[in-house]
């Protein structure tokens, strides 16, 4: 039954996939190309670049693709969506009311004054990594993202408004 | 449940504006959740974040969860999580049955090259609004620069980072309280 090959498919991807979208997409990519044969391989790779300009988790854009890919209808990927959530539900709710409970106690303060300081350099290096040549093609790029900075930083722009001027001055611009 | 459809709402808007990935969605929970609505402080912005990170998954329904979680328990994760997952669920499927050829729209092409810049800059503006909240200071600056440049340019996986931070974090303390 596809809708449980998808199901369980999916699962292992939300299980055994730590740190975000990019490390998950070979590990996507070997589950539903080369073991299922879902999609082939150039529709994976175009269907990465529609997950980047699209909203919302790559995770999740993949599994709801290829859920409706593989079964040819709405159930595939609402199994495909529902299960690669699942894993990181069910652990979350677990890590969360542990956290609610104990965060007054001094083990876990102790943890989390060591934590905040990594996640500023984590942020960062998200940041970091994305500038390339692809999100930055020339100095409009650049101009777009020191304008940004500003905009938000010192001006506090609301980001939802910034990314709609963001996209029409491309619209405009390009 | 009027509370739950506007903690539905706000993560339907978060999972709507969220491109390019998790972090992205930082800004976004910052300036609706925290600034907004106080319904979290910076502080317990950074511990989800650690939380979120070290949760396998999805980085976007590990933070709703948090969120949700806190504010009305499971009824409060679910309403979140099924908010900010929607939006891309919804538009994947219109793009897979009606638009397999997205993509290569030249307009969507334009407007994307718009937006990534401006998506760099809204993951970089956490870094600096939630230092002070962070306890980053000159003599405490190295760990996250540390952090960034072995993620960064070393490829350490953000996992070893939350774990050695947070083992860290403790044997200070323990120094400290001796």
């Amino acid at each position: 039954m596809i809708y449980w090959q998808l199901f369980k498919t999916f699962f292992k991807i939300g299980l055994f996939n730590f740190g975000g979208g990019y490390p998950m997409i070979s590990f996507i990519q070997n589950e539903v190309v080369f073991k299922h044969g879902w999609l082939g391989t150039a529709e994976f790779t175009d269907i990465v670049a529609v997950s980047q300009m699209t909203p919302g988790p790559i995770g999740i854009n993949m599994a709801t693709y290829t859920g409706y890919a593989a079964a040819h209808d709405f159930w595939g990927a609402a199994a495909a969506t529902l299960a690669v959530c699942l894993p990181s539900f069910i652990v979350m709710i677990l890590l969360t009311r542990y956290f609610l409970r104990h965060q007054d106690s001094p083990a876990v303060k102790a943890v989390f004054k060591g934590l905040r300081l990594a996640i500023v350099g984590l942020i960062a290096s998200a940041a970091l990594v994305l500038v390339n040549k692809e999100n930055f093609t020339g100095w409009i790029s650049g101009l777009i993202f020191a304008v940004s900075f500003l905009a938000v930083y010192r001006f506090k722009c609301n980001p939802i408004h910034l990314i709609l001027l963001a996209g029409a001055s491309g619209w405009l611009l390009y | 449940m009027k509370f739950y459809f506007s903690l539905f709402f706000i993560f339907f808007k978060i999972g709507l504006f969220t491109l390019g990935g998790g972090y992205a969605m930082l800004p976004l929970i910052e300036t609706e959740i925290v600034d907004k609505r106080r319904w979290i402080d910076k502080k317990e912005f950074l511990d989800l974040t650690a939380l979120a990170q070290s949760a396998p998954g999805v980085l976007a329904v590990n933070m709703a969860v948090f969120v949700g979680y806190k504010l009305r328990s499971l009824p409060g994760a679910v309403t979140a999580t099924l908010g900010a997952v929607l939006p891309s669920f919804l538009i994947i499927l219109l793009i897979a049955v009606f638009l397999r050829d997205f993509r290569h729209i030249p307009v969507v092409e334009s407007i994307f090259m718009g937006i990534r810049p401006a998506v760099v800059a809204l993951i970089a503006v956490p870094v600096f609004t939630l230092a002070r909240a962070a306890g980053v200071t000159w003599k405490t600056a190295w760990v996250p620069v540390l952090c960034a440049l072995a993620v960064w340019l070393g490829g350490l996986s953000p996992v070893y980072i939350v774990l050695l931070a947070g083992l860290g974090g403790w044997l200070f303390c323990r120094e400290k309280a001796k």
